[in-house]
């Protein structure tokens, strides 16, 4: 099979996954019980007029999904004049709905929020990433030793360790020394210049430091085993043979090969990840997505709650995607099964 | 049963193995015998006096009481029952579903195994955790609610590692050897194949046990938990929320050290039993021979032994 196939073999399936999380995205909230107007305007004065008018506004009149009605009458494009569509079409303008709490637009929630969670994630995965491969290549490269034992005996300890609890330790450890909760201490605004973002700079230690320790052992299991997997290979012996010395042939030939699966594993670990910031942007009051979705939950605030999975969702898809390209330009050998 | 007694024997000279198997069998005692072992009753406020409340540890109250005067230690005694029959019925389930799917997309392939490894695929990219979430915050708490979700949303990786198991085995002499005397693919599948990949996803069954605590422990920590039922991860919910500023150590700690010590268990146990029953080479070329013998003599490589009669 051609590369170029193998592409648009992955592309495709991105967009395929896409279009089924908007569809679920959309059913899953219409099961909702309850009125969604009587969500929006809670007043019980609210005359039924001007209930029905809020229905047409939002267009919740419409069929749900699919008007057979019209379709039998001959109005093909009628038919699909339907709650579904026009959740669709509000979502390609990026209109996300409005949050039933703050009434402000979800997008511009979303918006204002994300990039606290994309540097706190950012952050924790490179340093995971890093002290990973290290560790990984050491402990098999030492394998059988007390060093190989020691680092994964604490992998397997740090993979069994919720997020959120060694976040509780860490803030009852750090408490006094580090500021625990929020993003700037109160009173320090962006205006402040260098001396606010130092500020966030220490509020962003503990909660990365969190993830990244987590986020450590499930790469130095995989690469562990991958550089095992890789020793094992002929060309190992032959550069053995050759008299390269150890380093040699781990820098050049072990670490190479071995760093492969690593970047679908990042890929499909960030499916992971976004689950860990929930837990650490709660434990820390970190004002990220992971935040905003657990206090949608508290507040049943579902329009946020919607949207924020819909960008998880969309961001892991894509990383997936590019993960898939990187792979098939690193390693020209990748074919489609 | 013959290649179960095997994979016992090499286990039980595997220290780590050996004492993730003590560290889980703690638990599960523990949350069999709840009834006679925990000093109180977990639901009971034992003190109505505003100063026992958030009292620390003394002879009487070994953890100390929570913010409602209930004795820590008994609640943490009735938790593991909680955590354990998640683990278990969640792990169960997408075991099933992942084992099936395996085989079925492994063996018969097809237009159903794509569509089925397609299902897989999606399934693997979508964020779990922010779905349990959206999804029980939708259907609403409750016990059985969390396992199934848990459970339904936990088997992708098994059903990629039973089917590419079962794609190398399909093709081997037995296989071929039933299929010629005219075995039918539901025998061969049951008979022949399943026996095969047993071993494997039982390794893979004690991980996921543990990566079901977890995901339960972590929705209940979000306010998500059975509201009727005192796991771990809501006491460590309540306790965030209410102890924290406190510092209430003793209400703080414990349910998060016994998640990490059963789950921990399970890791140890079925990383064991993983590298036991995987045969995947074990040495390599920048391997130290001094070591060789003490790996050579816990293992027994199973594939060339298998490799070998064919």
């Amino acid at each position: 099979m051609q590369r170029s196939d193998y592409l648009i073999r992955r592309v495709f399936f991105a967009l395929a996954t896409l279009v089924v999380v908007i569809g679920f995205n959309f059913f899953l909230f219409r099961i909702l019980p309850g009125d969604p107007i009587k969500s929006i305007a809670r007043s019980p004065r609210l005359t039924r007029e001007a209930r029905e008018k809020l229905r047409v506004d939002f267009g919740l009149d419409k069929p749900v999904f699919f008007d057979g009605e019209r379709l039998r009458k001959g109005d093909v494009l009628g038919a699909f004049d339907t709650q579904f569509t026009a959740y669709v079409r509000a979502l390609l303008h990026g209109n996300l709905g409005i949050s039933y709490r703050s009434r402000r637009d979800v997008a511009e929630v979303l918006a204002e929020r994300v990039w606290r969670t994309v540097v706190l994630v950012a952050g924790a995965e490179t340093l995971a990433l890093l002290f990973g491969v290290v560790l990984g290549l050491v402990s098999a490269w030492r394998r059988g030793t007390r060093l190989e034992m020691t680092i994964l005996l604490w992998a397997l300890i740090s993979w069994g360790l919720p997020n959120f609890f060694l976040g509780i330790i860490l803030l009852l450890l750090a408490r006094g020394h580090l500021p625990v909760g929020g993003m700037a201490t109160p009173g320090l605004k962006p205006e402040h210049g260098l001396a606010y973002w130092a500020d966030v700079g220490r509020h962003l230690i503990l909660p990365t430091l969190t993830m990244a320790i987590v986020y450590t052992s499930s790469y130095v299991l995989i690469m562990r085993s991958s550089v095992v997997e890789v020793l094992s290979e002929d060309y190992i012996l032959t550069a053995k043979a050759k008299g390269l010395n150890t380093f040699q042939i781990l820098r050049d030939h072990a670490l190479k090969n071995a760093m492969l699966p690593m970047v679908t594993m990042v890929a499909l670990n960030l499916a992971y990840t976004v689950g860990g910031a929930i837990q650490v942007e709660t434990v820390f009051s970190w004002p990220g997505i992971g935040r905003l979705m657990y206090d949608s939950v508290q507040l049943r605030d579902y329009p946020i709650l919607q949207g924020t999975f819909l960008l998880l969702a969309l961001s892991v898809i894509v990383a997936n995607l590019l993960a898939d390209l990187l792979y098939s330009v690193l390693d020209p050998r990748v074919k489609a099964e | 049963m013959q290649q179960l007694r095997e994979i016992w024997r090499t286990f039980r000279r595997r220290p780590m193995g050996i004492v993730g198997a003590l560290m889980l069998f703690s638990v599960v005692f523990v949350a069999i015998f709840a009834p006679w072992l925990a000093p109180y009753d977990p639901d009971v406020k034992i003190d109505i006096d505003p100063e026992d409340l958030l009292a620390p540890p003394d002879v009487e109250h070994l953890l100390g009481r929570d913010d409602a005067g209930k004795d820590v230690l008994s609640q943490l005694i009735y938790g593991a029952r909680v955590s354990l029959t998640v683990g278990f019925v969640a792990s169960f389930m997408s075991m099933f579903i992942g084992t099936t799917v395996g085989l079925i997309a492994g063996y018969i392939g097809g237009r159903i195994g794509n569509a089925l490894m397609r299902l897989t695929d999606f399934l693997l990219v979508i964020p779990d955790l922010p779905l349990m979430l959206v999804i029980i915050s939708i259907w609403g708490r409750g016990l059985w609610k969390i396992i199934f979700v848990i459970g339904m949303l936990g088997w992708t990786y098994n059903a990629r590692l039973v089917r590419s198991q079962v794609l190398s085995i399909r093709e081997r002499q037995f296989v071929l050897r039933a299929r010629a005397i005219g075995a039918g693919s539901l025998r061969i599948i049951l008979r022949h194949i399943f026996p095969q990949v047993l071993p494997l996803i039982l390794a893979q069954a004690v991980l996921s046990v543990s990566g079901a605590i977890i995901a339960e422990s972590s929705l209940s920590f979000l306010g998500l938990g059975d509201p009727t039922l005192v796991s771990w991860g809501m006491m460590l919910n309540f306790a965030f929320e209410r102890a924290i500023s406190r510092m209430a150590w003793w209400f703080l700690l414990p349910p998060g050290f016994a998640i990490v010590w059963v789950s921990v268990g399970l890791i140890m146990m079925g990383t064991t039993l993983e590298e036991i029953v995987n045969p995947r080479l074990r040495t390599h070329h920048l391997f130290d021979p001094r070591h060789m013998v003490a790996l050579i003599a816990g293992v027994r490589p199973r594939a060339e032994a298998e490799g070998a009669m064919e």
